[in-house]
């Protein structure tokens, strides 16, 4: 029994003795690989400009991190993937065109990313602590510093013919300053229009066009219970019945095109990729349904009233300042506290 | 197909293959058995044997401290050789007794009452009082006192609890199969002392043998139903099983019984049958030793007292490499830092882990949101923000997210991705404030 003892040092914890195999590096690898086919299209479209600008934000991101926290001595955490993820998602919300000498606007990504991560993330305590979504953050701070870069948009060549793109206006641009009626003739017809738009060839930021495949990534996330439906769907509901409702200019109510708002701008990659995530958001599937809701109508009025034709970013992050208040006041509700009176 | 379930909860791998087709057999008697006076939730025993006392096996060694309270009874033949201040299983040291086995195994007065169903609640009540017997599944509550119910509380329904939920265990699950028909014996005597007829038991469906057996033991018994429950942990807490079963949900901080429901373990259900019939005391009880790091698992009937190192040698010592051994079940139970302890009343299992079963969580991670933890917890709480109160030292503000109503079951720890002992935040913050 002794020897035993001596062979075998017990070792003492608290419960539980097992723990699932599930990890914060595993959800963000799994979060970034389920953006790879949105990636790819947008490689496709907009050509290897794309792929540079993407791996850039990456890069920086990653090393902003490490030397950020090498220079406090604090724990590295480069490798868990968070970082990694949020340059991805940066990457792909940025035009193509930034790539580009002339002018010079290669270190408009590298800013975004530092913007991104050190001053959203890190210096609000790190991953788990920051109130606003860092890649959001990092786009808007770019889209406020250089609007004129941020804003001019490759056409989808469909081919790899990189830096003598044309530059054209995005469908919510067209939309915005010509009407319906002129975006359906740029594309030929609605239907044309339509397909256009869920396969992706169409000028926008790089990740955002396609449809198909921002869909499939989502379904994935879903399939892998890592994100739920809550957030996506009341956030695209809430876009397509208002649009509906508020959507057709000048020809009254009720005659709006929620089809065409669903699929246009950075709509799907928000309410599946960037609203879902899991520190910026609240924590209880209630509140996220009113978060959904919120970002959804202040898209809306944003993209029918503001002065920007996308509104997808302010608003979500405006949502996430609610976030933490909307956690206080929708709780879960606690076991046995409904039926109470149930006999 | 929809199996009965409660909301929430988890799906560990269950791990009872190791042990699930190992027969009860009884452990060899040991030399000397070493019976804590504090084996039960409420008042201590007052010891009432002196050093170099004689006594037979089964003769009350420990008197009921309180209302809330279960007598110890002696579970050898033999004489006291100490008295005094030993460490229980949980570490704690707890006033126990120490009796030296004579190998005799004499019994103090056992009769068998075949007309036992003819006792009136009293008597039978009385037998399971002075019986010593307390609830086996693990809190080792004192069963009369869960049959004492207040009486603007009218019981209507007895749940035995056969969910035996937690991973690795089997004990529950050989006691169905070998021994079904007193176990329902033990439930009609459950239901006549509190004058209910209506009777479950719940069993979940990953021992569709044992749902067989009870469901033949019950053939014939129109007040008796035979419930497979979903595979889902923790499916055999007490008020995650009455949902499941009834539809009934137990207000927060409330008790089964103010839904009418008292629940038992299917163990418990048997000792009671034994008081009631023979006048046997609880003195034995089963024990599943099992898990990756022992030799031969196996399930052990077990004399109270007998300590863990006899059972690990009785299975055949550990497999090589560092290990982790657990008295109870890998989601709720204790991690012993001695195997020199006594297996008590409320000993289900022993689960050794090897090295490579065990996650360490020295380093884990900010809370990261991801909502796992309130999906998945049985009572509805938000684990998360009770270990991030904790963690930054906000005892009292955790109270608003419902400390107290935690039972610890370690859902949310099982899933957390940052790895966090949410558990041992939840304890902390406990020990620092008043419910």
């Amino acid at each position: 029994m002794e020897a035993v003892k001596k062979e075998h040092p017990l070792i003492v914890s608290i419960s539980p003795h097992i723990k699932d195999e599930e990890s914060v590096s595993r959800i963000m690898w799994t979060v970034s690989l389920s953006l790879l086919p949105a990636l790819l299209m947008g490689v496709y479209f907009f050509g290897p400009k794309a792929l540079f600008v993407t791996a850039l934000c990456i890069i920086s991101a990653i090393l902003s991190e490490h030397f950020f926290q090498k220079g406090l001595k604090r724990k590295l955490t480069t490798n868990d993937g968070s970082a990694f993820l949020t340059g991805l998602l940066l990457g792909m919300n940025l035009p193509a065109s930034l790539w580009s000498f002339n002018p010079f606007t290669i270190h408009v990504p590298i800013i975004g990313s530092i913007v991104a991560i050190v001053i959203t993330k890190q210096l609000f305590g790190g991953l788990g602590y920051n109130i606003f979504n860092p890649a959001l953050i990092g786009r808007a701070f770019l889209m406020m510093s250089w609007p004129r870069a941020m804003t001019l948009w490759n056409e989808p060549t469909a081919a790899f013919v990189a830096f003598d793109a044309k530059t054209t206006a995005t469908p919510l641009m067209i939309l915005k300053e010509d009407g319906i009626g002129r975006l359906i003739e740029v594309f030929g017809d609605k239907l044309n229009l339509y397909s256009q738009l869920l396969v992706g060839h169409r000028a926008g930021s790089i990740g955002e066009t396609s449809i198909i495949a921002l869909l499939f990534g989502a379904a994935f996330l879903i399939y892998k219970k890592y994100i739920t439906w809550h957030i996506p769907v009341s956030f695209l509901g809430t876009v397509a019945v208002l649009t509906w409702i508020f959507g057709g200019k000048g020809t009254g109510l009720f005659t709006g095109d929620p089809i065409l708002h669903l699929l246009s701008g950075g709509l799907m990659l928000g309410a599946f990729f960037m609203a879902t995530d899991y520190v910026t958001c609240p924590s209880v599937r209630k509140g996220q349904i009113i978060f959904g809701i919120g970002c959804g109508a202040l898209t809306v009025l944003i993209r029918l009233k503001g002065g920007y034709p996308e509104g997808v970013m302010f608003a979500i992050l405006l949502m996430n300042c609610f976030a933490p208040l909307i956690d206080r006041g929708v709780k879960s509700s606690i076991f046995g506290a409904m039926k109470e009176k149930k006999r | 197909m929809d199996l009965p379930t409660f909301k929430g909860g988890i799906h560990p791998p269950d791990k009872k293959e190791l042990s699930a087709d190992k027969p009860i057999v009884e452990v060899k008697p040991p030399q000397r058995v070493l019976i804590p006076l504090s084996q039960h939730t409420g008042a201590p025993c007052k010891p009432i044997v002196t050093i170099s006392q004689e006594v037979k096996k089964g003769e009350m060694i420990g008197e009921q401290g309180g209302f809330v309270s279960a007598a110890v009874h002696s579970s050898v033949s033999g004489k006291v050789i100490a008295i005094g201040e030993f460490s229980n299983i949980m570490g704690k040291m707890v006033p126990s007794v120490v009796i030296e086995n004579d190998g005799k195994e004499e019994w103090t007065l056992l009769k068998d009452n075949p007309d036992y169903m003819n006792l009136s609640p009293d008597e039978m009540k009385e037998k399971i009082r002075a019986a010593g017997i307390v609830g086996l599944g693990g809190a080792a509550f004192p069963t009369f006192v869960k049959l004492s119910p207040p009486k603007e509380k009218p019981i209507e329904i007895v749940i035995l609890n056969g969910a035996e939920c937690e991973p690795y265990l089997t004990a529950d699950y050989r006691l169905m199969l070998e021994t079904p028909k007193e176990i329902i014996e033990g439930l009609k005597i459950l239901m006549r002392v509190l004058g209910v007829n209506k009777g479950f038991v719940g069993i979940e469906d990953n021992k569709p043998a044992a749902i067989k057996t009870m469901e033949e033991a019950v053939k014939g018994q129109e007040n008796i139903r035979v419930c497979g429950l979903e595979t889902k942990y923790p499916e055999g807490a007490e008020k995650m099983l009455i949902k499941a079963l009834t539809e009934r949900g137990v207000p927060p901080r409330g008790l089964p019984m103010d839904v009418g429901v008292v629940v038992q373990n299917v163990g418990t259900a048997l000792a009671i049958y034994e008081a009631v019939r023979y006048g046997k005391p609880l003195i034995d009880r089963v024990v599943t030793v099992t898990g990756e790091g022992i030799n031969e698992p196996r399930n052990l009937m077990v004399k109270i007292g007998t300590l863990v190192s006899q059972l690990i040698d009785e299975c055949g010592g550990f497999k090589n490499g560092t290990l982790k051994v657990i008295a109870g079940g890998p989601m709720m139970g204790f991690a012993l830092p001695s195997l020199d302890v006594p297996v008590t009343k409320g000993t289900s299992g022993i689960v050794v882990l090897p090295e490579s079963e065990i996650i360490h969580v020295e380093d884990f991670k900010p809370c990261i949101r991801c909502s796992r933890c309130i999906d998945i917890c049985p009572m509805g709480l938000m684990p998360s923000m009770l270990s991030t109160y904790s963690e930054k030292g906000f005892y009292e503000g955790s109270k608003e997210y419902n400390l107290w109503d935690c039972f610890e079951c370690g859902s949310c720890a099982f899933v957390c991705p940052s790895k966090r002992p949410i558990v041992q935040f939840i304890r902390l913050a406990k020990s620092m404030t008043k419910p």
